[in-house]
């Protein structure tokens, strides 16, 4: 099997903080690979390297076969992503979002009609498409992204956290809907969250990053086994410890914080 | 150039869908208008200055395009920490297609927010003697339009977050507006204010519409157009460079 993602050696540092520290792991195609960690491990900081939008201090990344840093339009069009904070435009439609989308990926308009129809009636979101994202609940902008993400065909989905903050319902169908993605059209998947749970259920692999550095990765019952736990949630308290994490407060996330209490997610 | 394109519709879209923000930002370009323009009218035309309306509208008209240009620039910092850049961001376009659409798209809003107030400033009084010069105008309107969009996209691409938005608003935008020939001639002022005045571009954007609406260019036409046209190339290149270094 080739693989679609392979990560050799990786570091990024801020400053004299390691934020990524030598990681190196690789996935399949075709596979569910959940990344977990607890809070400022380096998953989101991974997940910005391997989609160009940050340069490792050192390393090498393969996505789909090309260098995130030097061949970044092929990259690109080899993924769809959902940010682990919205990224829709609220003052437009959730059709004119997809539109969007479809053009910067360069989806020829007959082809993109047809995807955005059938994305929003996947998402059930068909009977919304003219109604404005800001009058969206949290749920349907979640999936209206990943509508959005899926738009292009690419063939790895990157994940950041896509159930945060969600009813069971909507995350349930999310995951029901991601699961039939990877086995029908053979959609890499490359996800983070903290519903333990949820890995468990839904990741062929899992890889487990504490404070920079991969502690763990193999299979959901594997690690099960190899920590003696019962449930994932236990086997990642065993390899990352009871301690709290307190990330340091960005000003990215005070804004976070200010747009929730002002537009409410 | 699809890209640049629905990215430019983006902005007008945003634009004509935000009524608050339309009328919000005529308010200012009004007060100035009505309360300069009448308060000092008396005082200006004792002095010889003539109809101080007639001098005062096209400043007035500058006006509205700076504030909205430099604030459709700023806006990327909107985007950038509440999501939508991110989606540009890993879209496999250049990224200097993304700065041309987005710039493009501000200018435009600016433009159209310059011509409102133009109307607005014919309701209160203001008369041009040559129509034929109005596509001048138009001209020097959108050149200042892409000018402070430029520099609003400078300014958000290296700014983090909102914290400075009281700083660009007292240290950047409101003297390139005071320290022009908007409001008072040039002529006759203390020299240090005469080199500042000179610095700026908006005096010279300013002049540009003055003069084609038939009150006469302080440097003229020719100069004013190069001297505008040079340093939109430049600041469009310098906005450019900064937004394709940003890193999320």
């Amino acid at each position: 099997m080739t693989a679609m993602i392979d990560v050799h050696d990786l570091v990024k540092n801020f400053g004299s903080f390691c934020a990524v520290d030598h990681v190196s792991f690789a996935v399949p195609e075709g596979q569910i690979f959940g990344f977990l960690g607890p809070n400022g491990a380096g998953k989101t900081t991974t997940i910005k390297m391997l989609t160009t939008v940050l340069i490792p201090t050192s390393g090498a990344i393969r996505v789909n076969g090309h260098d995130p840093q030097r061949e970044q339009h092929q990259v690109r069009r080899s993924f769809g992503i959902v940010f682990q904070d919205p990224s829709l435009d609220s003052e437009l439609t959730g059709w004119e979002n997809m539109e969007l989308h479809g053009v910067l990926y360069g989806v020829p308009s007959a082809e993109r009609r047809e995807k955005i129809e059938s994305l929003l009636k996947f998402v059930e979101l068909w009977d919304r498409r003219d109604d404005f994202v800001k009058q969206y609940s949290g749920g349907m902008k979640r999936r209206l992204e990943v509508a959005r993400a899926l738009l292009h065909k690419p063939k790895i989905l990157f994940l950041d956290e896509p159930t945060i903050g969600l009813d069971p319902q909507t995350r349930n169908h999310i995951w029901t809907f991601i699961k039939s993605l990877s086995k029908e059209q053979k959609v890499t998947v490359f996800f983070t969250t903290h519903y333990m749970e949820e890995a468990e259920r839904v990741a062929d692999e899992v890889a487990i990053i504490d404070h920079g550095k991969i502690v763990a990765q193999d299979t959901p019952i594997a690690l099960k086994e190899k920590t003696q736990a019962k449930t994932l949630e236990d086997a990642f308290i065993a390899l990352t410890g009871h301690t709290l994490r307190d990330e340091e407060a960005s000003s990215s996330e005070q804004m976070r914080i200010m747009r929730r209490v002002w537009r409410g997610r | 150039m699809r890209a640049v394109y629905i990215l430019w519709l983006r902005q007008i879209k945003r634009y004509s869908r935000s009524r608050a923000r339309i009328i919000g930002s005529l308010g200012q370009p009004l007060l100035f208008l009505l309360a300069l323009g009448f308060g000092f009218g008396p005082t200006f035309a004792k002095a010889g200055g003539g109809d101080y309306i007639q001098f005062l509208a096209p400043g007035i008209i500058s006006m509205g395009i700076l504030f909205t240009a430099v604030f459709s620039g700023i806006e990327i910092i909107w985007d950038r920490q509440f999501g939508f850049l991110k989606e540009t961001l890993v879209a496999p376009v250049s990224r200097l297609q993304i700065v041309l659409g987005r710039t493009l798209g501000g200018a435009t809003v600016a433009l159209i927010q310059g011509v409102v107030v133009f109307f607005i400033c014919l309701v209160v009084g203001f008369r041009f003697e040559r129509v034929l010069f109005f596509p001048i105008a138009l001209i020097f309107m959108f050149l200042i339009a892409v000018l402070f969009t430029a520099i609003g996209t400078a300014i958000g691409s290296v700014l983090e977050d909102m914290q400075g938005f009281q700083l660009i608003m007292n240290f950047i935008v409101m003297p390139l507006f005071f320290f022009s020939n908007a409001l008072f001639p040039v002529q006759g002022l203390p020299k240090p204010l005469q080199f500042l005045i000179h610095l700026n571009p908006l005096t010279y954007g300013v002049d540009g519409i003055r003069g084609a609406f038939g009150r006469g260019f302080l440097f003229g036409l020719g100069t004013d157009f190069l001297v505008l046209g040079t340093l939109t190339a430049v600041l469009l290149a310098v906005g450019s460079y900064l937004f394709s270094r940003i890193q999320l």
